[in-house]
């Protein structure tokens, strides 16, 4: 249709998809490292429900919430939800998976200071979406 | 054929005329009234989180029924329609052919939205636009769920009957002395956007029944307690919703076709690259629906599938931004009205284009994902590019629908105060997202960041629901009293503007 040539075009799709394969290699690599769960974590059951977040410690210790962990340790934690879909988000470790009924999602990470941050839900499940959040508690090491 | 508003007739003639132009008026006008009400419930959620509490929204039930209501208007009942609109003024001329293909369905697709967005409002459903299981299922109330997804899916059949319309119009009604690859690409962006509706809507109708006899407690396809699968819809769901963002900013891409080398006073750059940039959209549309869904615990691997899918959209829209400004560059450009709103939607293209790179991403998507970034993202592609296109689109066929000019010097307010407000909602809510705001929610912590970022972004609202009311003023102002129009060449840019007289309204 037009009378110019258009290699100048086929350069710049050239570096369009580079630049998309380069960001697809680090995005693969990093998520490779993140997913990876280390052997020791110890395992916490979360449970999101209209419309709170409950919490199962492997040694039966139970906390509604809330959420103490310890600093250093690593965590994996196993995501349930009792009725709709919710997702739980710790923003500050980028903590992000969604709570689906009939499934158990799992992610996992690991404190590294001592301190409080925001548990919130980040899908949307109803009335009190808004507000359905909770405290992480990063404490030392106990012993 | 200047229209109807310099010839009055009564108005059930235009209502009840199969005729192209008077189908495309209607769609023209349903639109726009949409677009200013879902307008409205924005500016009400924008009050709403200007300060943390409660402010002018009683409760959040009222709150996630506006959010849901103005989603799903400003997409179904605004963007689609509009491009309906567009399409059914100007296919048929491109194809000169003397009408749609069919033109008594093309009338009954129009009028299956007014109902629909009647289900719609009426109902003020609160499950969001995706209406995701199980929370649809057993939580939301009826009858507003239920109204919903009958809105829903008579929008659909709308959507696929005016689809087969395009298609059979562009391949079979063309003049024999056309070949397809003559077809003007605005044309072609109505034949791409078609095909993809055909393909994917039918998945989601599917869905829309399932839901409704899950709801109805039937079956339950959808329902964990029943042994059903919610992330069966969200497959569903997101396999007609991915390709249909690009249903919606096809035909915007296809309407900056149209202006931008008519005010460059120079030929496109590359026709042929314009067209394939649009057929292979349309198909790798569809290899991506499942970034939605990074976070619901989908395998490394389906994850890597569908990111390479994604990413691999992008060189095709950047095929278009290139073409655009390959046209542009060393043009004697006239910056008018219809212009300056489609230079500013391809820089918002491209930022856009930019925040779904990092949102594809899968490792960022879990920093970004179903929080305010998500919301900054999407609506620079809906507000920023679809709209701005198509605004600027609706004030280059001003003077062929009425006859008449509109005010350039309040159209040009109009766009400054539009891309102001549009940089400073979205941009700062993509900031918002990363300080790990959620979205879709009714109140927030008063955390001095996020108060900050929110006022930001409804002072920028504010700004503009102000442009949008000059807009309307503008528009409604000058279809009666505006200086007549040249029809042969309205922006004076030279070259021949639409063959109007060609498009003979029978009534007339
Ligand atoms: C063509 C115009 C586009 C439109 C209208 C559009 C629209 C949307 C919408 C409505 C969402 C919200 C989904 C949600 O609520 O979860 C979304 C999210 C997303 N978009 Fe786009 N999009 C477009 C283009 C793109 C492009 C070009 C890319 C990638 C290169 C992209 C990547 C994404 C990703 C990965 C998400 C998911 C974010 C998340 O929720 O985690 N989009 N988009
Ligand atoms: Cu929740
Ligand atoms: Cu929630």
């Amino acid at each position: 249709m037009s009378g110019h040539s258009n290699w100048p075009e086929w350069i710049y799709v050239g570096v369009v998809v580079a630049l998309m394969c380069w960001v697809g290699a680090e995005a693969w690599e990093a998520e490779r490292l993140v997913e990876h769960v280390p052997a020791d974590a110890e395992v916490i059951k979360v449970t999101g429900q209209q419309w709170f977040w409950s919490f199962e410690h492997e040694d039966g210790t139970k906390e509604i919430g809330e959420l103490h962990v310890e600093k250093g340790k690593a965590y994996k934690l196993e995501i349930h939800s009792k009725d709709v879909n919710h997702s739980f988000n710790i923003h500050d470790y980028v903590v992000l998976m969604d709570a689906i009924p009939g499934r158990v999602n799992t992610v996992w990470f690991a404190p590294t200071d001592v301190g409080e941050h925001d548990i919130q839900c980040r899908e949307y499940c109803g009335l009190i979406h808004y507000n359905m959040r909770g405290t992480l508690i990063v404490e030392e090491p106990h012993s | 054929m200047v229209l109807e508003l310099q010839k009055p007739r009564p108005i059930w003639q235009i209502m009840f005329s199969t005729h192209h132009t008077d189908v495309g008026l209607l769609y023209l006008i349903t639109s726009l009234g949409f677009l200013f009400m879902g307008g409205a419930l924005a500016l009400a959620i924008r009050a709403e989180l200007f300060l943390p509490g409660s402010q002018i929204i009683a409760d959040s039930m009222t709150f996630n029924r506006i959010f849901t209501v103005h989603g799903t208007t400003l997409i179904f009942l605004f963007i689609i329609p509009f491009a309906s609109a567009v399409g059914n003024y100007f296919v048929p001329i491109m194809v000169r052919y003397k009408d749609m293909a069919y033109p008594k369905l093309n009338a009954i697709a129009f009028w299956m939205i007014p109902p629909a967005g009647a289900l719609i409002w009426l109902g003020f459903a609160d499950f969001t636009w995706y209406a995701t299981p199980p929370y649809s299922i057993i939580s939301a109330p009826g009858p507003a769920a239920d109204m919903w997804i009958f809105g829903l899916k008579i929008l659909g059949v709308s959507s696929v009957l005016g689809a087969i319309n395009f298609v059979v119009t562009i391949l079979k009604c063309k003049h024999p002395d056309m070949s397809i690859g003559q077809v003007p690409l605005l044309a072609w962006s109505f034949l791409s956007s078609s095909l993809i509706i055909l393909v994917a809507i039918p998945t989601f109708a599917a869905a829309l029944l399932m839901l409704l006899t899950d709801r109805l407690g039937v079956t339950g396809f959808f329902n964990p307690a029943m042994g059903g699968d919610p992330i069966a819809y969200a497959h569903l769901f997101w396999f007609t919703f991915h390709p249909e963002v690009y249903v919606l900013v096809i035909p915007a891409i296809g309407m900056m076709y149209e202006i931008i080398p008519r005010f460059s006073r120079k030929p496109i750059y590359s026709f042929n690259s314009g067209i394939f940039a649009f057929v292979l959209l349309s198909i790798v549309g569809f290899s991506s629906w499942a970034h939605h869904m990074y976070a619901t615990g989908m395998s490394f691997t389906e994850k890597t599938v569908f990111m390479v899918g994604t990413l691999a959209a992008v060189p095709a829209s950047a095929m278009h931004v290139y073409n655009f400004i390959a046209t542009m560059w060393n043009g004697r450009i006239k910056f008018l009205t219809p212009m300056m709103w489609s230079v500013g939607g391809i820089a918002l293209f491209f930022s856009a284009g930019a925040g779904g790179v990092a949102n594809a991403a899968m490792p960022l998507d879990f920093t970004t994902h179903d929080t305010y970034w998500v919301v900054g993202h999407f609506h620079l592609f809906v507000m920023g590019t679809i709209a701005f296109g198509s605004i600027g689109f609706l004030y280059y066929m001003y003077p062929y629908v009425t006859g008449r000019m509109y005010n350039e010097t309040m159209g040009k307010i109009h766009f400054i105060m539009s891309f102001i407000g549009t940089v400073l909602v979205f941009f700062t809510q993509h900031v918002l997202g990363l300080y790990g705001m959620p979205r879709r929610i009714f109140d927030y912590p008063p955390i001095p960041e996020w108060i900050a970022m929110n006022q930001i972004a409804s002072v920028g609202a504010m700004i503009i629901g102000v442009s949008m009311a000059i807009f309307l003023a503008n528009m409604i102002y000058s279809a009666g009293k505006g200086k007549p129009a040249n029809t042969e060449d309205p922006f004076g840019v030279g070259g021949k503007y639409y063959y109007p007289f060609e498009a003979k309204n029978p009534s007339h």
